[in-house]
């Protein structure tokens, strides 16, 4: 045997390796100005312009004095920069027989905004928390019902829960309005949180009960440090869920705690004397302004929050 | 002395599925039992059951002679190792081995000594201010087992501990946990599917099919003596050939197959056999070739289908009439497909399988 032929005979081919070797060599060459790219970054550039356009008017219209905005030109910037509109808008704009501005209006919403974000995120962690990671009895039951809070339409609940506010003497209070901004925040915080848990690897989970670790302990020192990325998305959520709320903010409080939106509005809308353009602009901008500053400092890690809770459900 | 762990009549149901299904097993003090079956066998889940990681349905879990059944993991003197190692991804190296003491709320002092000396135990001193972020595959598992060490714990649960490791690593630190239990001598149980890990490391071997144990015995015996059919083509690569007849004990006892009728001289049987159409297997390994085969009481003619040369040994797929074989040959073998190959072996070192009940006659 050795060296004999194999006992299946293969038939003589060779192949031809220098198809492959010749030919163009180096890297792909790139084309910067590809019809491609044109038209991706002309439908960008175009679909950009359209949502900077009104921004823009806002902007040069709020820094304009009421002689140049009555010449009509709402696209010219303005020719005397003035800061006036903004400090009326925050200060001095008259809303029936208030005339205090925005002020009160964005301290209310301060108050509000605050303990509603922190009381619906901690509760909501805690929830998602024991749902993925402590399957109680009827945990399923509980998150169907949880998930089907947030498909009934608020307009069914606005009455209930003014009888319901009105019954525990919360009605009219800023402190009402917190607890309806939480549990209002319960159904998608609590899915949200709820997934993330289950895509942490469960080892961890077993490996900290094995440690000695028991229900807090694993939550606090364990799930809470993994978990900063969706903190963030959650604390960007209510915070401008919140702040931007308008229809429980009228319903619920009186008008010494109207939220900032309230205010706003009702500046906007006054019907009392000249409609001053500049002023509603500036009050437009400054209530605009925290959720805008909000998605500036951390949209890096809401995109990486949205994606984790997202992709792995 | 009273059994490191007792199981008794386990039954552990997720819904209408049973995973466990009336188990019992008794593991002896400073035992390492390997836990081994194809995925879905339940052997992780009566880990998982052991550790009190899950609820059991029915019956009871003793550790040293207490009835831990319904303890909290950290209550019942075990530590667990993990195949994805789970350590903590936000605590150093030294947060990770101390997480377990702290929580047990054990002196500054004692801590830091203890996990000084499992760190010394392992080799990992170096790294204990490290992440585990920044640590390889094999480091990430000698912290997961020193987690378990510095907690003194009286049994260890290793979870498919090697499965995320390469080959190379994986043969190394095999080595270091078998060393590590010679020198410890604590009870371990360790779940694995690779057979490999199983024979090297158990001290008894306990195969697992559809939440029941099949045999629970030393490697030698489960390797020589399968109890059943499954078993035999469970351990053994390439696996164990098997020739299709009938069992004849009414005189001396023979077997009647397709393809030959031979002698059963020397086959040890178990207590009771039953004759009958049974499933006589051989290992590769036990058939001779060449001029050696003429010696032996049961000889085949056959021919080399397919040859796969492993360099230590030389496997060859063969056969005879309808009957195939897989054959291990010297790793010099200088056989090729198409050669007609001689080949013979022992009743004796075949185990012959009943046909319906699949048990070991």
């Amino acid at each position: 045997m050795g060296n004999k032929a194999s006992a299946i005979d293969m038939p003589d081919v060779v192949l031809e390796p220098r198809t492959l070797v010749e030919g163009p060599s180096g890297p792909k060459p790139k084309k910067r100005l590809s019809r491609r790219n044109i038209m991706i970054y002309g439908t960008l550039i175009v679909i950009c312009l359209y949502y900077l356009l009104p921004l823009y008017v806002m902007v040069v219209t709020s820094l304009k004095g009421m002689p140049e905005i009555r010449l009509g030109n709402i696209f010219a910037p303005p020719v005397e920069i003035t800061f006036e509109p903004w400090v009326k808008a925050w200060a001095q704009a008259c809303t029936g027989l208030n005339c205090e501005g925005l002020s009160r209006g964005f301290w209310n919403s301060v108050r509000i905004t605050i303990p509603s974000v922190l009381a619906s995120i901690v509760i909501a962690s805690v929830n998602g928390y024991a749902l993925a990671n402590w399957r109680f009895k009827g945990a399923d039951l509980f998150f169907t019902i949880l998930i089907f809070g947030a498909f009934i339409p608020y307009q069914v609940m606005l009455y209930p829960i003014v009888i319901l506010l009105r019954e525990i003497g919360l009605y009219g209070t800023l402190w009402g309005l917190v607890i309806v901004h939480t549990i209002f925040g319960m159904p998608i915080l609590t899915l949200l949180f709820r997934n993330y848990f289950t895509s942490l690897p469960e080892e961890l989970f077993k490996a900290a009960r094995v440690d000695g670790a028991r229900f807090w302990g694993i939550y606090f020192r364990i799930m809470v440090p993994m978990s900063l990325p969706i903190f963030v998305v959650a604390m960007i959520l209510q915070v401008t869920g919140i702040w931007n709320d308008f229809l429980f903010g009228v319903v619920y409080t009186k008008p010494e705690f109207y939220p900032m939106t309230v205010q706003l509005n009702n500046i906007v809308n006054s019907v009392q004397g000249v409609k001053e353009y500049n002023v509603n602009m500036a009050a437009t901008l400054l209530t605009g302004l925290v959720p805008l500053i909000i998605y500036f400092v951390s949209g890096k890690l809401f995109v990486r929050g949205i994606a984790a809770g997202a992709v792995k459900g | 002395m009273e059994p490191s762990i007792s199981i008794r009549d386990l039954v552990l149901r997720f819904g209408a599925i049973t995973v466990l299904n009336g188990l019992n097993l008794d593991v002896k003090q400073g035992e390492f039992v390997v836990l081994l079956g194809s995925s879905g066998c339940g052997k992780s889940t009566l880990l998982n059951c052991i550790a009190g990681l899950l609820d059991v349905s029915e019956g009871q879990i003793f550790i040293n002679g207490r009835n831990v059944t319904w303890e909290e993991p950290s209550d019942r003197g075990i530590g667990m190792v993990f195949q994805s190692y789970a350590l903590y991804p936000q605590m150093t190296v030294e947060g990770n081995l101390s997480f377990g003491l702290k929580n047990a709320r054990v002196p500054k002092a004692e801590v830091q000594e203890r996990v000084a000396r499992a760190a010394k135990t392992l080799q990992i001193e170096p790294l204990l201010k490290r992440k585990p972020a920044a640590l390889s595959g094999g480091q990430r598992q000698r912290v997961a087992i020193g987690r378990a060490l510095v907690r003194d714990v009286d049994v260890f649960l290793f979870d498919e501990p090697l499965s995320n490791l390469d080959a190379k690593l994986r043969a190394d630190l095999r080595v270091e946990i078998k060393q590590l239990h010679q020198r410890l001598r604590n009870t371990m149980i360790y779940v694995t599917h690779d057979q490999i890990e199983a024979m090297t490391l158990a001290d008894r071997i306990a195969i697992m099919k559809g939440g029941e144990v099949l045999q629970f015995d030393t490697p030698n015996e489960i390797y020589n003596r399968p109890a059943s059919r499954y078993v035999a083509e469970f351990i053994g690569s390439p696996t164990m050939n098997f020739l299709e007849g009938t069992v004849d004990l009414s005189e001396a006892p023979r077997f009647a197959g397709s393809q030959a009728t031979f002698d059963l001289d020397g086959y040890s049987f178990a207590d009771r056999p039953a004759g009958g159409p049974a499933a006589f297997g051989i290992r590769p390994e036990h058939i001779v070739t060449g001029p050696e085969a003429a010696a032996k009481p049961i000889r085949f003619d056959t021919r080399v289908d397919l040859v796969e040369p492993l360099g230590s040994d030389t496997l060859a797929w063969v056969h005879a009439g309808d009957q195939s074989f897989w054959v291990r040959m010297d790793g010099q073998s200088a056989v090729r497909s198409g050669d007609s190959l001689p080949i013979g072996f022992d009743p004796q070192r075949a185990n012959i399988f009943d046909m319906q009940t699949e048990a070991r006659l």
